[in-house]
């Protein structure tokens, strides 16, 4: 379970969350709505331990655990995981190496084994596989000369090898087409259970209709203005934020 | 204090446990007395029981050296040496040239086997199924401070008409071989160290490939200062005659100490028709501590002649080590359309600084040239690139490419490119590309959200910006080169 509780966070001197509270609770898939600048990217950086941001009130504990006082490895190996808006590219550097790198990491921090090239091949293909991307995938230098909608793509593929407990979604599905945004929603769908949660940020009602979120909360000024459930998403797609921030405030 | 410096200051606080090295071997040593005079070169040639051509040709380059200025164009600083307080002869207490490994000393067999290299020839003769995944064979030549302590596989060379042996005996079993070649490519004038090196040089490698033969094995050489207060001054020499193939490799180490040490080598290379010659080096001296003290000067001349038409020689060198590197190991490519290759990774950290690159000199038509180097400075280090193309007038239709990147880590690093281009032919065609980036906060943010630690991350992507010059490295090497990067800039992250 996810709990943030009055969570406050600037960049520089600039306020942008000005007191957060929520809760997701295991099992459960949250959508983030909102207008551009609201907060809604800073809230996923500062869950994920960003160091451009500094947090200047609040708690956030996931199943118990200090998230903010813990590194961002240290975040990734508690199994948090954030789809990047917009992915970074490392040059030079094979996706599988680096998958299979963050994956060994991640199961050292477990005390599991590691896995070698091969193990790790056979299980990085099967997801391939399953999410309908090319092979080819694995082989390219991470993110470098993908075309925008093949980076969220590589984004989703890299969630459903580190099989996360806490994914955010940051506007995963911007700018892809219906298929793409299929994968996407797979992606989150597969990993759905008991002990998993996500966080999905998103401004189209059309990814809700294949991720059906068990919330919608919309971020508007730095600070949760209204939640409900996924009819929430459809009134705002109805509506608009204007209307509903005029209401809330 | 923001995370990220605060992490910085723990780590360079836990660094240069990272040297693993530094240990010293204790043997007993024959030691010559400090300084540099005609007597001292004698005393050299006496104990190398040198025929008296090769004694007149040091005496001639020591009157050269007489006369020479040490150069200061490269962008380094250091002390004035003093020459006058080294010694330059040391050799383990033993008839030099033990002819077997029983000879060895079981010291320093010890002492290579602590830094992994290979001195036993393995148990192939008693007629044992090779295992598959045993290392590839690789002949050594073992130079311990001025003496080569064993040379490995000479037989199964020999079988191939290939010579591998230490120079000091080319000079007495190859005397032609050696006269014909030496100081040809490399003259003793050249400059102030290789004048140097030409008068005291000790041992170092001699390789002569025949004609039309291919190497049979990879070559390799492993320097080993160990001496306090000594130079180390190497010679090497290889000859690949027409239509030859040989890879050649060299690694080095030395203690870790407070005091600096000067390490000025000489590489010759000769290529003739049709001869390929690829020279790679893991250059690994000790780099001094944290706050500069201590380290090797790397003062290096390495050249290769293409003699014949179609001939390649290709540099291939990961410069990990050493407080100070001068070093431009070049191609003067004679022979038409020969071939010019160097690929270089150069990594700074601390206070160590770095001045290489090449010289590509096109003589012959159609001649070609690639360049690609990648610089890679941390902590308070200087990384120069200095790199001259130089393409003569009866160079038609000559080709260069030189790709220069540096890579910038904290914000107290220095990365310089200086590249000189000279053409004197209208049909020559010269490019060069040059980046600067630093290690972007949101790369290491991408990779360490991924779990991966801030060091991980640095080297993955440090890594990922050799990648072009270290997948021209013979397999073992590279992986050997990419384990070193990582603890060259342990620590540096900021």
């Amino acid at each position: 379970m996810l709990e943030i509780k009055d969570l406050r966070a600037s960049i520089g001197e600039k306020p942008i969350l000005k007191g957060i509270d929520l809760t997701v609770p295991s099992g459960e898939v949250h959508a983030i709505m909102g207008p551009n600048g609201s907060g809604k990217s800073t809230l996923g950086y500062v869950l994920s331990g960003r160091e451009d941001y500094t947090v200047t009130a609040g708690t956030v504990t996931f199943n118990g655990a200090d998230v903010l006082a813990m590194t961002p490895e240290a975040r990734a190996a508690a199994g948090v995981f954030l789809a990047f808006q917009a992915p970074v590219e490392l040059p030079g550097v094979n996706n599988a190496n680096f998958l299979r790198t963050a994956l060994n990491a991640i199961r050292r921090a477990h005390g599991e084994s590691e896995l070698d090239a091969i193990q790790f091949l056979k299980l990085a293909r099967a997801e391939t596989k399953r999410l309908s991307m090319p092979d080819d995938m694995l082989k390219r230098n991470v993110n470098v000369g993908f075309s925008g909608g093949e980076k969220k793509r590589n984004e989703v593929l890299q969630m459903a090898i580190l099989r996360p407990k806490l994914a955010i979604l940051d506007e995963t599905d911007s700018g892809l087409d219906i298929d793409a945004l299929r994968i996407v929603a797979d992606g989150v769908n597969a990993l759905r259970g008991p002990d998993f949660s996500a966080l999905v940020i998103t401004h189209h009602q059309r990814l809700l209709d294949h991720l059906v979120p068990n919330r919608v909360h919309v971020l508007a000024g730095g600070r949760i203005i209204r939640s409900g459930g996924p009819e929430l998403a459809l009134e705002l797609e109805r509506r608009g934020y204007t209307d509903i921030m005029a209401e809330a405030a | 204090m923001a995370a990220d410096s605060e992490t910085l200051d723990t780590v360079q606080a836990l660094t240069q446990s990272g040297y693993k090295w530094g240990f010293e071997t204790t043997i007993e040593m024959d030691l010559a007395p400090k300084g540099l005079n005609e007597d001292i070169i004698r005393l050299i040639s006496e104990r190398k029981e040198e025929p008296a051509w090769m004694l007149e040709w040091r005496l001639k380059a020591y009157a050269a050296w007489l006369t020479m200025e040490e150069p200061d164009w490269a962008r380094v600083e250091h002390p004035r040496i003093d020459y006058q307080d080294l010694h330059y002869y040391a050799a383990p207490k033993k008839k030099a040239g033990p002819r077997s490994l029983d000879e060895v000393d079981p010291e320093l067999l010890l002492m290579y086997e602590k830094l992994g290299i290979p001195l036993k020839e393995r148990a192939i003769l008693a007629g044992v199924e090779p295992d598959p995944d045993e290392r590839p064979q690789i002949a050594v030549d073992a130079v311990f401070d001025s003496v080569s302590v064993a040379t490995t596989f000479r037989e199964t060379l020999k079988k191939a008409g290939v010579i591998f042996c230490p120079i000091s005996e080319a000079v007495r079993d190859y005397p032609d071989l050696v006269r014909q070649y030496l100081g040809t490519v490399v003259p003793i004038a050249d400059n102030f160290f290789s004048a140097l090196n030409s008068a005291v040089f000790t041992d170092g490698s001699f390789v002569y490939i025949p004609p039309g033969v291919r190497c049979p094995m990879e070559l390799s050489t492993y320097f080993r200062i160990n001496a306090r207060n000594t130079g180390q001054f190497e010679r090497t020499l290889i000859i690949a005659d027409a239509g030859s193939h040989v890879s050649y490799l060299e690694g080095c180490t030395a203690p870790q100490r407070d005091e600096n040490q000067l390490h000025a080598a000489v590489v010759e290379l000769v290529a003739h028709d049709d001869a390929r010659i690829k020279y790679s080096t893991v250059q690994n001296w000790y780099p001094g501590d944290a706050n500069g003290r201590g380290g090797i000067y790397n003062f290096v001349t390495k050249r290769g002649a293409c003699r014949g038409a179609r001939s390649k020689i290709s540099w291939t060198q990961v410069e990990t080590g050493s407080a100070i590197t001068w070093k431009y190991p070049s191609c003067v490519l004679i022979g038409e359309d020969s071939v010019g290759e160097f690929y270089s990774v150069a990594v700074t950290n601390n206070h160590q600084q770095a001045d290489t690159g090449t010289k590509m000199i096109h003589i012959g038509k159609g001649t070609t040239s690639t360049i690609v180097s990648k610089g890679i400075s941390a902590g308070h280090s200087n990384n120069t690139y200095r790199g001259l193309v130089r393409i003569a007038p009866s160079a038609t239709g000559a080709r260069n490419h030189t790709q220069c990147d540096s890579l910038l880590i904290g914000d107290q690093s220095g990365a310089h490119t200086v590249p000189y281009i000279e053409s004197r032919n209208p049909t020559a065609k010269v490019e060069h590309e040059a980046t600067t980036s630093k290690i972007a906060e949101d790369q290491l943010f991408y990779c360490r959200q991924r779990g991966l630690s801030e060091e991980d991350a640095v080297n993955l992507i440090v890594n990922g910006f050799c990648k072009d010059v270290l997948k021209e490295l013979p397999m073992e090497f590279a992986v050997e080169a990419q384990k070193l990067l990582a603890v060259s800039l342990e620590g540096s992250v900021g």
